[in-house]
């Protein structure tokens, strides 16, 4: 086939309509274009909706339980899931902070078919990253006086998630801090903005430790100038 | 205890998978498994066959969640694709009558089983753009997408040059592409939506 009539088969790949003996080319070639990626990556969206169109009947339920005994027999949890709650002081609001086994909520966080793709994107990207980070066990706790979540896991390694956090003022930066003992010490700044960032903090989380955020000249400084203007309760 | 995952993202949920995490191929079979189940059908019509389908696609899901990457692609249309991929195999494998339209009536055992609003606005959704798209190029969307039709198939089957079928596939995607995009500039922001089964 001419090199040029290679592109052509994205839409058909989409389809899962090549010829036999197409496909192989075709992945070939989608390793090398970095067009046809991309142009295939929105075709197979739009493939995907069309398996929205067909109406039908509900699958038997024994088909879920045998799936899930298949994974379990091919993988087996590694992670046990357990449950510990720990209740949060009433001054900060009766937040519960849930440490769910490897499960992290953060807000309302389900993509949308339609929905704006970009912002989607982004977000289940950034839930993603999170949860990548970490191995192991983690806690997440609610930070108050931003939308986000500090999530921290048994070692003390944590990392901010945030959602629609306005770029700090010209010449300043948002500073973040772990307060031990009413002592606090820097853990990165960052600038903000965007939908939702994640921000993994430069020293650990020790428990009873608390999180704080303060807007700080840029480069950040040493201990902190202003009140925060958000914190977590103790962890 | 799925519940606890109700509120996450589908690609958290495939992350999750990554770790051997049960409960979340759960919520994830939770979400698109009715979903997968009615395309496989449609594209198969028969019930073992499509269960064949579905059940490998969740455990494609559970052995490569780690290829998955989410700035490549959405999780959903990961996870339907493998359906799709696999139930497209079948049908050609198994020399099955091919679905010839979207609207051709099939032997549904009951069609309205608790069936989740998210699930029936989405098709409507799509179903409307479906029905703005030209003629031709819907024509060869339903054909290659629910009859599991080659595009030389296709072209003999509607005596079309193998250009012209391409070229229709590319249009009416990129223009339902399009429309769906359009549709959802309109929407109200997301709420947390139900399990599909």
């Amino acid at each position: 086939m001419e090199p040029e009539a290679i592109h052509e088969l994205t839409a058909a790949y989409a389809l899962n309509a090549l010829d036999p003996g197409e496909e192989e080319a075709y992945e070939e070639h989608l390793r090398r274009c970095d067009h046809c990626r991309a142009e295939l990556a929105e075709l197979q969206d739009a493939a995907a909706a069309l398996a929205f169109a067909a109406e039908g009947p509900a699958p038997p339920p024994a088909l879920r339980e045998r799936i899930l005994e298949r994974a379990a027999a091919e993988r087996p949890n590694v992670v046990p899931l357990t449950s510990r709650r720990r209740w949060v002081a009433p001054a900060f609001g009766a937040v519960a902070a849930v440490a769910a086994g490897v499960a992290i909520g953060i807000g309302v966080w389900a993509s949308s078919l339609h929905g704006s793709l970009d912002t989607q994107k982004r977000l289940a990207e950034s839930q993603a990253q999170v949860i990548a980070l970490f191995s192991g066990r983690v806690q997440q706790v609610p930070v108050e006086g931003a939308d986000g979540t500090l999530v921290v896991d048994r070692k003390g390694a944590g990392a901010l998630v945030l959602s629609g956090l306005a770029p700090a003022p010209a010449g300043k930066t948002y500073e973040a801090w772990v307060i031990v003992g009413g002592e606090a010490r820097p853990a990165g700044t960052f600038e903000g903005g965007g939908d939702t960032s994640v921000h993994r903090l430069t020293r650990p989380v020790p428990p009873g430790a608390v999180v704080a955020l303060t807007v700080e000249p840029d480069g950040g400084v040493e201990q902190p100038t202003t009140t925060p203007f958000a914190s977590t309760p103790a962890i | 205890m799925a519940k606890d995952l109700a509120h996450l993202s589908d690609e958290a949920l495939v992350a999750l998978v990554v770790r051997s995490d049960h409960v979340a191929l759960a919520e994830l079979y939770d979400r698109y498994g009715r979903l997968a189940y009615n395309l496989a059908y449609r594209i198969l019509r028969d019930q073992a066959l499509a269960e064949d389908a579905v059940q490998e696609a969740f455990l494609a899901v559970w052995r490569s969640a780690q290829r998955f990457l989410p700035e490549r692609s959405k999780a959903s249309t990961w996870i339907l694709t493998l359906v799709h991929r696999r139930a497209v195999d079948l049908v050609r494998r198994e020399e099955r009558r091919r679905a010839d339209t979207l609207d051709e009536s099939y032997e549904a055992a009951d069609r309205s089983t608790e069936e989740t609003a998210w699930l029936r606005l989405e098709r409507e959704r799509v179903q409307a753009a479906l029905r703005r798209l030209p003629d031709q190029q819907r024509e060869a969307l339903e054909l290659a997408y629910y009859g599991g039709f080659t595009q030389s198939e296709l072209a003999e089957r509607l005596g079309q040059p193998l250009g012209t079928i391409k070229s229709r596939m590319f249009a009416g995607l990129a223009r339902l592409r399009e429309l769906l995009q359009e549709a959802a500039v309109e929407e109200h922001p997301w709420s947390p939506r139900q399990s599909t089964s």
